[in-house]
């Protein structure tokens, strides 16, 4: 008989794509409306009783993870899938029998073909590229009209570049002053030509440099910071022929060029054991999942995004928490930390330990190397050990237990994390930003079995 | 290269065309892109350079709380009620939020503590409903506290919550109890003082006594208020000054105290009054109402004034009636017992009036003989109180098994519509005939048509309060029946849809307590 590792309960539950699915899988996950349920290698599988008089099937492999339903239901995965994990999650003994055992139903004809269809479309990616990922055309693109498409947008966003550099001189000669009464319009009309100009990633900012002025406070320092940032990187466009490579391609990454994830991945990967050390969503016109990964090991950190329409849940869940065996592409970066997930297989060999961190000082030196690197960089993962967070007047602190230094934590009153701390030490992982940490995922120093947690307020 | 940040932004506030950064030359247009070089450089050194700030005051980090932390069923269940929120109930499934105080009563009641990741969100709800603060604050222990004195958001936690927790430790030292007493707040104060009187009445009583005089009216009212608990005639002294109280409201609630304490010369005085109003004659009890609230009524915490549309003389009867004790009417009916004084016609229709002031007093003086008396028989076709008293308040003196016992019979004859008070003060959970009196009422009020929101109290309070064993046998009713002959249309499949919430929540709150290692009761 084999012996299989079974995710837990929390890890299955922070797959949910929300709040509802949760509750809702919770409530089905009892043995009433399932038949035909079993467990083989990394597939589990089952009928649930829905209001219809034909049940769904509903099957997970758990290398991905992969879902397959036939309920109607667009969150991703469903209730159902949720709920044959969880009674997967209750253990060998628990309703859902390992095949092979006495009372466990062999894998059924839909359940193989399901399998089968992933692991050929798994082969044929090259690379391995996550299951999930739609399949690539056929057939290579004539590399000749690639070129010439190439060609043709540099030239675009080189004007584009080139007028906003004109109008971000304009708006200085008239001075910022006038922006907080003018409001953003003029802004969202410079961030629409950069729309135009293909460069998404300066339209990006540019909106962000209208919203500026309605944060009060010392708003014409940020202004200028990310004025002169837009300037910066306008201008290493401009210039790109003359800087290093890495530098050329962090400028194009945060002007709007995309890679392609199964180019990346087709080219040179890192294999290793990775941690997932947090999972956190931001929504605006989509949302966009971030999960930072940690290879202990190797001392890498990397950023897998997931993205999904309004209002949907990306598909891409991985619980903090688990260990992943994957191979990774990071983009090519002056500062390598985004990355495309290629083949990858969750494993629950949790750590039980305590990733290894640093202390504040050598985490803002970090930090600054990494900036010296790449100016625009907005979020740096540090891991830092025995901090504590202190409540302050205007913003809380993060302080080293034993020494006097200490830094601004970002965003609402972080209670969950000082929940969790009590005034003592604690691990935590957070994202240095320019406006401070932003507390990601702690560690609780009373817990005699430390897990992660999530402390994003 | 150009002047230092502040001088940047200064330019770039006001622009190039009026004030240029120091070392920035050319014409406007060219100093203006000077000014973003500079300042490109500017931004990066900043950003990078970034050396640590001085750590503030670190908050004292927190005593570690003994208790086991609940097991992960129960604490996954917990955080699916916090996060459900404030979703209201819909179609057949159970509301988790409704079922979360009697998870935090029985978390209590099996000494855990709560993962520390999960206060924040208990906190926030606590905040919102009181009716879970007491267990939800004992539940979160003192790391809740320690984050209450954080966020004055949490404030009400330091109110409640160091009133269980310090007014403890105060109440064992007579040092601590004085500070506390004197510097603490208005809430913990209340909270002292309603412990001390569990433990030592006499000495809070000194200890109120100690600064009565300095109190505000307001808060004089609630220490007065507190002594409520552990009543005795040894406050008598006290209560009858308190009967001069500058506050009337101090001062009637004096009274009422007084009233409460049978031997005491207010109800003494209260007595005398009341044997002249009511007398027994040849066809039955005679009312004769007072003609005038005197100065030494008023004293004694008769409210001169009536409510709009109430005789003055009946308002002062039913007062001076209610705040004698009731041991004075046996002796005026000639060793009548209860029962048999009730049962005595009552002439000129004052009825009303006195059963109701009786009911009042068996009430304030925790009278069970009366309150027997007063409730009747449940099967009686509109019992004596059932149109004046109230019910409810009559039963809450009674033992719990007697009053579910009561209840039960009650609803066997005359259904659920005058019983949501009534079971509202039944212990929970349900006893079994009661529980049973209640689903075959339920049962009988499908069968006769109407439909199931007339009755959602009832079904609300069922949900909460019915022993979870219960629920195969309303399991049964969900099945879908066929329309009643007269019944409004659809009724069934809401009835149907009703019971089979009904038995969902049930089995969710076995569950429930299963999780936090209680075995059915």
């Amino acid at each position: 008989m084999e012996t299989e590792t079974r995710w837990t309960v929390d890890q299955v539950l922070a797959l949910a794509p929300d709040a509802a699915s949760r509750t809702a899988g919770a409530k089905l996950a009892q043995p009433a409306p399932w038949s035909g349920t079993g467990a083989a290698g990394t597939a589990v599988w089952g009928l649930c009783k829905g209001s219809g008089s034909k049940p769904y099937q509903t099957a997970v492999d758990t290398r991905g993870p992969a879902y397959r339903c036939t309920c109607p239901s667009r969150k991703f995965p469903c209730k159902h899938a949720l709920a044959l994990l969880l009674l997967w999650a209750g253990g060998a003994d628990g309703p859902i029998a390992a095949a092979g055992a006495a009372g466990a139903s062999a894998e059924p004809e839909w359940v193989e073909q399901w399998t089968a269809a992933r692991r050929k479309k798994e082969e044929s990616g090259a690379g391995g590229a996550a299951g999930a990922d739609a399949p690539r055309a056929a057939g290579p693109a004539d590399p000749g009209a690639a070129r010439k498409r190439a060609d043709r947008r540099a030239v675009r966003v080189e004007g584009g570049a080139a007028e906003l550099e004109q109008r971000l001189a304009d708006l200085l000669r008239g001075g910022l002053a006038g922006a907080d009464t003018a409001g953003h319009k003029a802004f969202d009309e410079t961030a629409a030509r950069m729309v135009d100009a293909q460069a998404p990633g300066l339209a990006a900012r540019v909106r962000e440099l209208g919203a500026i002025p309605a944060t009060g406070g010392d708003w014409p320092s940020r202004m200028l910071e990310e004025t002169a940032l837009l300037h910066l990187l306008a201008r290493g466009f401009l210039g790109r022929e003359g800087l290093p490579e890495p530098l050329v391609d962090t400028v194009r990454a945060r002007i709007g060029f995309t890679v392609d994830s199964a180019d990346l991945l087709a080219g040179p990967t890192v294999h290793g054991q990775w941690l997932v050390l947090a999972q956190y969503d931001t929504t605006d016109d989509l949302t966009t999942r971030r999960i930072w990964l940690h290879d202990a090991a190797a001392g890498r950190f990397a950023l897998v995004l997931s993205f999904g329409a309004a209002g949907r849940a990306p598909q891409l869940a991985l619980p903090v928490g688990l260990v992943v065996e994957a191979e990774l592409a990071y983009h090519p970066s002056a500062v390598p930390l985004r990355a495309a997930l290629g083949a990858h297989r969750a494993s629950v060999e949790a750590p039980g330990t305590i990733p290894p961190g640093t202390a504040i000082g050598p985490a803002l030196d970090a930090y600054g190397a990494a900036l010296a690197d790449d100016p625009w960089l907005d979020a740096w993962p540090v891991l830092l050990t025995d901090v504590v967070p202190v409540p302050g007047p205007d913003r809380w602190q993060l302080a080293d237990v034993a020494g006097p230094d200490a830094v601004p934590l970002t965003g609402p009153a972080p209670w969950r994390l000082a929940a969790l701390s009590g005034g003592h030490p604690l691990t935590l992982f957070a994202e240095l930003t320019p406006t401070g940490a932003r507390p990601l995922t702690a560690w609780s120093p009373s817990s005699p079995a430390p897990a992660p947690t999530p402390v994003l307020a | 290269m150009g002047g230092t940040w502040d001088d940047l932004v200064g330019s770039a506030l006001l622009g190039t065309e009026r004030r240029r950064p120091t070392g920035v030359v050319g014409d406007a247009q060219e100093a203006a892109v000077g000014l973003l070089d500079a300042a490109a450089v500017g931004v990066v050194r900043r950003r990078a350079g970034l050396r640590p700030g001085v750590a503030g005051e670190r908050p004292k980090p927190v005593a570690p709380d003994p208790r086991p932390e609940v097991p992960d069923a129960a604490r996954r269940r917990l955080e699916m009620m916090l996060t459900e929120g404030g979703r209201g109930r819909q179609g057949s499934a159970p509301s988790l939020l409704e079922l979360l105080p009697q998870w935090l009563a029985a978390a209590r009641r099996r000494g855990f503590a709560l993962p520390p990741a999960l206060l924040p969100a208990l906190l926030d709800t606590a905040r919102a409903r009181t009716d879970l603060r007491a267990d939800a604050l004992a539940v979160a222990g003192p790391r809740a506290l320690w984050l209450a004195e954080l966020n004055p958001e949490w404030k009400f936690a330091l109110r409640a919550g160091s009133g269980a927790v310090s007014t403890a430790a105060a109440a064992e030292d007579a040092a601590a109890r004085e500070r506390l007493w004197e510097e603490g707040l208005f809430a913990e104060r209340v909270a002292l003082l309603t412990r001390l009187r569990q433990s030592d009445p006499a000495g809070a009583l000194a200890l109120l006594r100690s600064t009565w005089r300095a109190e505000r009216a307001e808060d004089r009212l609630m220490f007065v208020d507190a002594l409520r608990t552990g009543l005795s005639p040894a406050d008598e002294p006290f209560l009858e000054e308190s009967l001069a109280d500058r506050s009337r409201n101090v001062r009637s609630t004096a009274a009422e105290l007084l009233s409460a304490l049978p031997s005491s010369a207010l109800a003494a005085r209260m007595a005398a009054r009341a044997r002249t109003c009511v007398s027994l004659g040849a066809d039955g009890i005679t009312v004769e109402a007072p003609y005038e609230c005197d100065a030494a009524m008023e004293r004694d915490g008769v409210a001169p004034q009536p409510p709009s549309g109430r005789g003055e003389r009946s308002w002062w009867m039913g007062q001076l009636v209610d705040a004698a004790p009731l041991s004075v009417w046996p002796g005026r009916f000639r060793g009548r017992t209860p029962e048999q004084i009730i049962a005595l016609p009552v002439l000129d229709e004052w009825q009303p009036d006195l059963h109701a002031a009786w009911c009042r007093a068996a009430v304030r003086q925790r009278d069970r003989g009366w309150a027997r008396a007063l409730l009747g028989a449940p099967s009686a076709r509109g019992g004596p109180v059932a149109a004046i008293g109230d019910p409810a308040k009559l039963l809450a003196i009674l033992p719990a098994g007697e009053r579910a016992d009561w209840v039960a019979e009650f609803v066997a004859v005359h259904g659920l519509s005058e019983a949501f008070q009534m079971l509202g003060v039944c212990a929970v959970p349900w006893s079994g005939p009661l529980g049973r009196a209640v689903v075959d009422a339920l049962d009988i009020a499908r069968d006769g048509g109407s439909y199931p929101w007339s009755f959602s109290g009832v079904m609300g309070l069922a949900e909460r309060c019915l022993d979870p064993a219960a629920a195969d046998q309303v399991g049964v009713l969900s099945a879908a029946a066929e329309e009643a002959p007269n019944g409004s249309p659809g009724a069934s499949a809401y009835w149907s849809e009703a019971f089979q919430r009904l038995t969902g929540t049930l089995r969710l709150r076995a569950l429930m307590l299963t999780e936090l290692g209680e075995t059915a009761p």
